[in-house]
């Protein structure tokens, strides 16, 4: 844990006496440095080497998934698509530490944390390759669709949060961004409320140094993003996001906290995007080979293997032998998504309402009628 | 004179409201040094220094408000909202206070502010980056929404917006950025607003519509031209305020009429425009109005994008039908 930054006292003159009316520090959690050596005790979960070799799969898995998606896009077989590559350990370790009862709001860019919840990997290809029924995912059916729009779904994590709290149920809404994302209203708008009302949500923020070409410092003035808590009235603190310890570790214990009636937290990951923000960008007009290659070191797969290997329970031959594993599968669930036919044109209205208005009906016929003479 | 696309003849005429007035501004999320997640300020931040081209933090109700501030103090900003899906967010600026704040004050403060944003389907892109939004903004008065449907047309008509002294929503659709190029003269040409174009003349039926689908209506047009009937399509490029006389004096002469849009049937703005025709215009209609539109549907992902789309056949059709009639 370090110190990052101290408020300024504030001083209040008020018939010369002095209050101070806050101060913080922010903690910064980190187990693994960027070598894969433990820096300290690890926690209990961490304890056996053995036991982080889920998680590890769990990072190459979406490596794999990630990999093979661009290279779709790139062939013409997939639409825009936004790769977690270097951040996989956010949405892996945030995920691990959640129970399956807890619901998942996730950004674009959280496939890892979807994997690890149950989302297919051809449920994720549907979806961005342009099919609806990739967001009706088999798994984890309270789960919300990947969110679009940057943090509009803070809110419904807090609403989520409050039904939670309503029923009087021991589980929390747990919702991913980006640190573009706490720039907007809903998000402290959502977190106030989480705060007031002491809602059981978690919100983790991916901090992957860059929305689009915009950098974090030109993001916000504030030393962290962690602080925007304090505003809230809510625990804010970083953990290392390269290191999957680290978030689950912190995730785990502010999701227990939520469940106990301690209520909501907010978590900065820090981490770093080391590819394009889509298929769409070309990060090369905004930032330089040189700021992006020292960011290769420490990357959360190499980190994780490099403590695995020290430690005897990972191999060269375990290593090829996840990788193909991985790598079948995703293949697989491509093929299976190139052979999904489109579905029937009427699916643009049997999901409208509950029950199709009869002025729809006529709508829907005159669109199955064919493109020739319908009005 | 050089060919142009859309997307270079926007980043044209900003490059040249910049030039000839120091008051003009450019802000959004990535317009300085990316120029523009679609190059639309491409150049803008190297030729014009950071006070002049601000890259935002992510938050568009501010970038809307910052905007309104800004004008009313005498600037003239443009600003960018990356894809219409996320400028719903900017509605309670652009309704409560962008499109008010002169009659408010009697005159006093006013808000010469251009909101810039792609809109429209056809590019297969993500969900919420495809959806025709107008119809939303169509209901605020005192805001003027302005759509081009050519890139001649987007430098004309973002630099008469420019320096139109109040708030205008400029609607730029996705689909024509990239895909024709014409002869577009940096000469500080600005097209008029509030005036539809007669883009082709014919006195049998008019196809009435904006933006991307224009160029459907004009294909249809051909198509229609080759069976002996003549459309006249009309433009109609700034549909607050609606210049109604112009659609009232074509359909005055062919009596027949199909409007079009990308947007929903219900309470599209096409629907303005057939209320008009049943009012002043009820005694020259021959046929019943046709709509060619977008279904009552939330925008289908790409896979079915296509289908919610007026087609060229679908225009055709409704020509036709409406030609059926007396
Ligand atoms: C409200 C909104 N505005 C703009 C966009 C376009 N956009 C997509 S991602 C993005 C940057 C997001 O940055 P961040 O929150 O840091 O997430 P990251 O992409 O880095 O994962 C922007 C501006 C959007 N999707 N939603
Ligand atoms: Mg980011």
């Amino acid at each position: 844990m370090r110190v990052i930054g101290c408020l300024p006292q504030r001083s209040v003159i008020w018939r010369m006496s002095t209050s101070r009316v806050a101060e913080f520090s922010i903690a910064l959690t980190r187990y693994l440095d960027g070598n894969g050596a433990a820096t300290g005790p690890l926690p209990g979960f961490a304890a056996a080497p053995a036991d982080l070799l889920p998680l590890y799969r769990g990072m190459l898995r979406t490596r794999s998934f990630d990999a093979k998606a661009v290279a779709l896009q790139r062939t013409g077989r997939l639409g825009t698509f936004a790769s977690s590559l270097g951040q996989e350990a956010v949405g892996v370790g945030a995920a691990s530490a959640m129970a399956a009862e807890d619901v998942l709001l996730p950004s674009f860019r959280d496939q890892a944390a979807q994997l690890w919840r149950g989302v297919t990997p051809l449920e994720l290809l549907l979806y961005w390759g342009g099919d609806e029924r990739g967001s009706d995912f088999a798994g984890p059916r309270e789960d919300f669709p990947i969110c679009v729009p940057v943090a509009s779904h803070v809110p419904h994590a807090a609403g989520v949060a409050l039904a939670m709290k309503l029923r009087g149920e021991a589980r929390a809404a747990l919702c991913l961004i980006g640190d573009g994302a706490t720039s907007k209203g809903d998000f402290y708008e959502a977190l106030n409320i989480a705060g007031v009302w002491r809602l059981p949500l978690v919100v983790v923020v991916a901090n992957n140094q860059w929305a689009i070409s915009v950098p974090r410092a030109a993001q916000s003035a504030g030393e962290t993003l962690a602080q925007k808590a304090i505003a809230a009235g809510v625990p804010g603190e970083q953990v290392d996001g390269n290191d999957v310890i680290a978030v689950r570790d912190g995730v785990a214990r502010a999701l227990e906290r939520a469940r106990s009636g301690g209520g909501a937290s907010l978590i900065e990951a820090l981490t770093y995007r080391l590819t394009d923000h889509t298929t769409a960008d070309d990060a090369r007009r905004y930032r330089d080979d040189a700021e992006v290659t020292p960011h290769w070191h420490g990357e959360p797969v190499a980190r994780l293997r490099q403590y695995l290997v020290a430690n005897g329970v990972w191999s060269r031959e375990d290593e090829e032998h996840a990788l193909a594993g991985a790598a079948g599968e995703i293949e697989q669930a491509a093929q299976a998504f190139l052979a999904t036919g489109p579905q029937p044109l009427s699916a643009m209205f049997d999901h409208l309402f509950a029950r199709l208005p009869a002025s729809l009906r006529s709508q829907r016929d005159a669109a199955l009628g064919g493109e020739a003479d319908n009005g | 004179m050089a060919d142009a696309t859309l997307v270079e003849a926007i980043d044209l005429a900003l490059a040249r409201a910049m030039q000839e007035d120091a008051r003009v501004l450019v802000l959004g999320e990535d317009v300085g040094r990316d120029g523009g997640v679609f190059r639309a300020t491409d150049g803008l931040l190297a030729r014009f220094g950071p006070g002049r081209v601000l890259d935002t933090p992510l938050a568009e109700g501010a970038i809307a408000g910052l905007s309104v501030g800004l004008a009313a103090q005498g600037f003239r900003p443009v600003a960018e909202i990356q894809f219409m899906g996320f400028a719903y967010a900017t509605i309670d600026q652009m309704l409560n206070h962008a499109a008010r704040l002169r009659t408010r004050t009697r005159g006093r403060l006013s808000c010469p502010m251009v909101l810039r944003t792609p809109c429209g389907g056809g590019v297969h892109a993500p969900e919420h980056h495809s959806e025709s939004g107008e119809a939303c903004f169509t209901n605020i008065p005192g805001l003027r929404i302005v759509v081009p449907s050519s890139p001649r047309r987007g430098y004309g008509l973002l630099l008469a917006a420019i320096r139109d002294p109040d708030p205008v929503l400029f609607l730029e659709p996705t689909r024509l950025y990239r895909a024709m190029r014409e002869p577009v003269s940096d000469d500080g040409t600005a097209l008029p607003l509030d005036q539809c174009a007669i883009l082709r003349e014919g006195g049998d039926v008019a196809l009435v519509g904006w933006g991307a689908v224009v160029r459907e209506m004009l294909a249809a047009a051909q198509q229609l031209a080759e069976e002996g009937v003549a459309a006249e399509v009309i433009d109609v490029a700034t549909l607050v305020p609606l210049d109604a006389a112009s659609i009232l004096a074509s359909v005055g002469t062919t009596g027949r009429c199909v409007i079009c849009h990308e947007a929903p049937l219900t309470a599209g703005f096409g629907a303005e425009i057939a209320a008009q025709l049943a009012g002043p215009g009820l005694l020259s209609l021959l046929a019943p109005v046709e709509r060619v539109t977008g279904w009552d549907v939330v925008m289908p992902l790409p896979r079915l994008e296509r289908h919610d789309m007026p087609s060229v056949a679908r225009i055709v059709a409704a020509a036709r039908r409406s030609l059926r009639h007396g």
